[in-house]
């Protein structure tokens, strides 16, 4: 027991230096600066995948517990085939489906709403509560209602995405500047024209923020609403499934892939964001 | 008055609204059970009669408000609050472990955060991997944490907690970074011909600037602990709590009790944030933050 337990602790020292010594590095042109930047966390995650590795062979956890890395990513290669056809279930079809037409359809109502000030007082205090109340509730009605298929679990999406969408665009749309306003006013624009030109680009970090906290959403909300019936076929169906027949290292593969999922998604919106809202300070050097 | 009119007034039409469409709703949805009824017993119905009839379904598709509230009042008042038909009962299983969750989550929280400020290593390596661990649908593993953490004997309140306690972590660290972080440099140079110490610049200085924000960020943790709870309630086969309930139904096409469920979940989480919310008004308010500053 002492054995393992003092090479565990050799080899996080190892880390912990070789992390900081990284960190701890300046240099003087900016891009390699950017570059060591990039690497720390790399670094640091290799170092948890090592340190998980060997803390699960040296104390023998059994793989029902936790499996070792290496033996997830062997169930991972040898079961593409389910993995696919789990993800094209659950992400091609119920998530962008709902996502698109939650954050659609979001989007639409806050424009409305933004037009007429009394939908906006009544409306807006009852979003902010709906977006803080637990939504997933609502998969088995929707199960019921549209059956065991990718649609019910679309229309959970739609619903989970729907009010973060509405409560950020409307507050967004309130964000940009009197000076601004005043100055398209001068010019004698129309409301559409102060809406495109003016108001909805100021608009887009809100909205974006929505779209990132939609993606996860998303994910979670079409997962959990397969927990309360499917077809045999779906990432929600196969984590539950194969958890009761304590097939740990599938449901890791499982969670892999909706990881891998969930932060390609993340990282795809943060680049659109990153060139629509080019002139936003938090992107100025 | 002013509240009365920009506040009370549209609210309350709006929901006025929203029941009204929910009773039409009803009304449209479940009137195909009821015309199919009639007609397997070669009656017509009226369609007033028709419309009654939608209002007292035994398993509606849609079930009308009156009968969700009539439900919450019977398994909240008429059944003793140990039974297990009591919503009572359920919801506290929930609560305790929503509580757990977030007080769990936001210590771990607070700490990540202090770490991360005062550790360049570790705001370096750890930070980005805080936040990517939010990309990940954290709610899918949920279930297996429970079944694996009921394999080794740890059952009851502790493995669900322990998921809301990942969900709320990370608003509180985020936020807890942003306001330990916040202080201006005017001040912490201030701080420095004080010759203050690095504890007295965290007590005097950090921590109470990052105080609004922490609270800011509670508010969303106590919201996501909530539904921690619930879907961890779901895989431990429906035993207690209100995501039990919620399975039971979908098993049994229970949707009264379903609806009943859902809406004692949002008025628990209602209730949550509010009492958050008040707790940073009082505190702020005693910090001597004006009224208008703290509403951040």
């Amino acid at each position: 027991m002492i054995k393992p337990l003092l090479l565990v602790i050799a080899v996080w020292l190892v880390a912990w230096f070789s992390v900081k010594s990284l960190a701890g590095l300046r240099l003087a042109s900016p891009r390699g600066q950017r570059l060591v930047d990039i690497a720390i966390p790399i670094l640091f995650g290799v170092w948890l995948l090592v340190l998980w590795e060997l803390v699960v062979r040296a104390f023998g956890i059994p793989s029902v517990l936790l499996p070792a890395p290496s033996m997830i990513w062997a169930r991972i290669i040898s079961s593409v085939p389910t993995l696919w056809a789990d993800f094209r279930q659950t992400y091609l079809k119920a998530v962008v489906a709902g996502y698109v037409l939650g954050c659609g359809s979001g989007f639409i109502t806050a424009i409305i709403v933004d037009r007429v000030p009394f939908l906006r007082k009544g409306l807006l205090p009852i979003g902010n509560l709906v977006a803080a109340l637990p939504v997933v509730g609502i998969a088995p009605i929707m199960v019921m209602w549209f059956g065991f298929d990718w649609p019910s679990k679309a229309a959970v999406v739609i619903i989970m995405t729907f009010f973060p969408m509405l409560v950020n665009t409307v507050a967004g749309l309130a964000a940009s500047g009197h000076m601004e306003s005043d100055l398209m006013r001068t010019y004698g624009s129309s409301y559409w024209q102060t809406l495109l030109k003016l108001r909805l680009p100021a608009a887009m970090p809100f909205i974006f923020n929505a779209l990132k906290i939609n993606s996860t959403l998303a994910l979670i909300g079409a997962i959990v609403a397969e927990f309360f019936g499917t077809p045999i076929v779906g990432m929600g169906f196969r984590i539950s499934a194969e958890i009761g027949r304590m097939n740990v290292d599938m449901v890791w593969a499982e969670i892999f892939v909706a990881a891998l999922a969930g932060s390609l998604s993340y990282g795809l919106i943060a680049l659109v964001e990153r060139a629509v809202t080019f002139w936003h300070p938090s992107y100025r050097n | 008055m002013t509240f009365l009119r920009d506040k009370l007034f549209p609210v309350t039409t709006v929901l006025l609204i929203i029941l009204a469409l929910w009773y039409l709703l009803a009304i449209f949805l479940n009137a195909p059970f009821e015309r199919d009824q009639a007609q397997r017993s070669g009656t017509q119905l009226s369609t007033s009669q028709l419309i009654a009839n939608t209002m007292h379904q035994e398993r509606p598709v849609l079930p009308a408000p009156h009968q969700v509230a009539e439900e919450i009042r019977k398994t909240v008042f008429d059944v003793r609050p140990t039974s297990k038909r009591s919503l009572v009962y359920h919801g506290g299983v929930t609560l305790s472990s929503t509580l757990l969750g977030f007080v769990m989550g936001t210590l771990l929280g607070i700490l990540l955060a202090v770490g991360i400020v005062h550790s360049r290593t570790l705001d370096k390596s750890l930070m980005p991997w805080i936040i990517a661990s939010q990309t990940i649908p954290i709610l899918a593993v949920a279930p297996m944490i429970i079944v694996v953490l009921n394999a080794v004997g740890m059952t009851g309140l502790l493995p669900k907690a322990m998921i809301s306690t990942y969900l709320s972590f990370f608003p509180v660290a985020v936020g807890m970074v942003k306001g330990l972080r916040s202080p201006e440099i005017m001040h912490l140079d201030l701080m420095r011909t004080y010759s203050a110490s690095a504890s007295q610049v965290f007590w005097k200085l950090r921590w109470p600037a990052a105080l609004p924000y922490l609270f800011t960020s509670m508010k969303i943790a106590v919201a996501i602990s909530l539904v921690g709870a619930i879907v961890g309630e779901l895989p431990t086969g429906a035993v207690a709590g209100l995501g039990a309930r919620l399975l039971a139904g979908s098993y049994y096409g229970q949707t009264v009790q379903i609806w009943a469920a859902l809406i004692a979940a949002s008025l628990m989480a209602a209730v949550l944030v509010a009492l958050v919310g008040l707790a940073a008004h009082v505190v702020n308010r005693r910090m001597g933050l004006q009224a208008s500053e703290a509403r951040r």
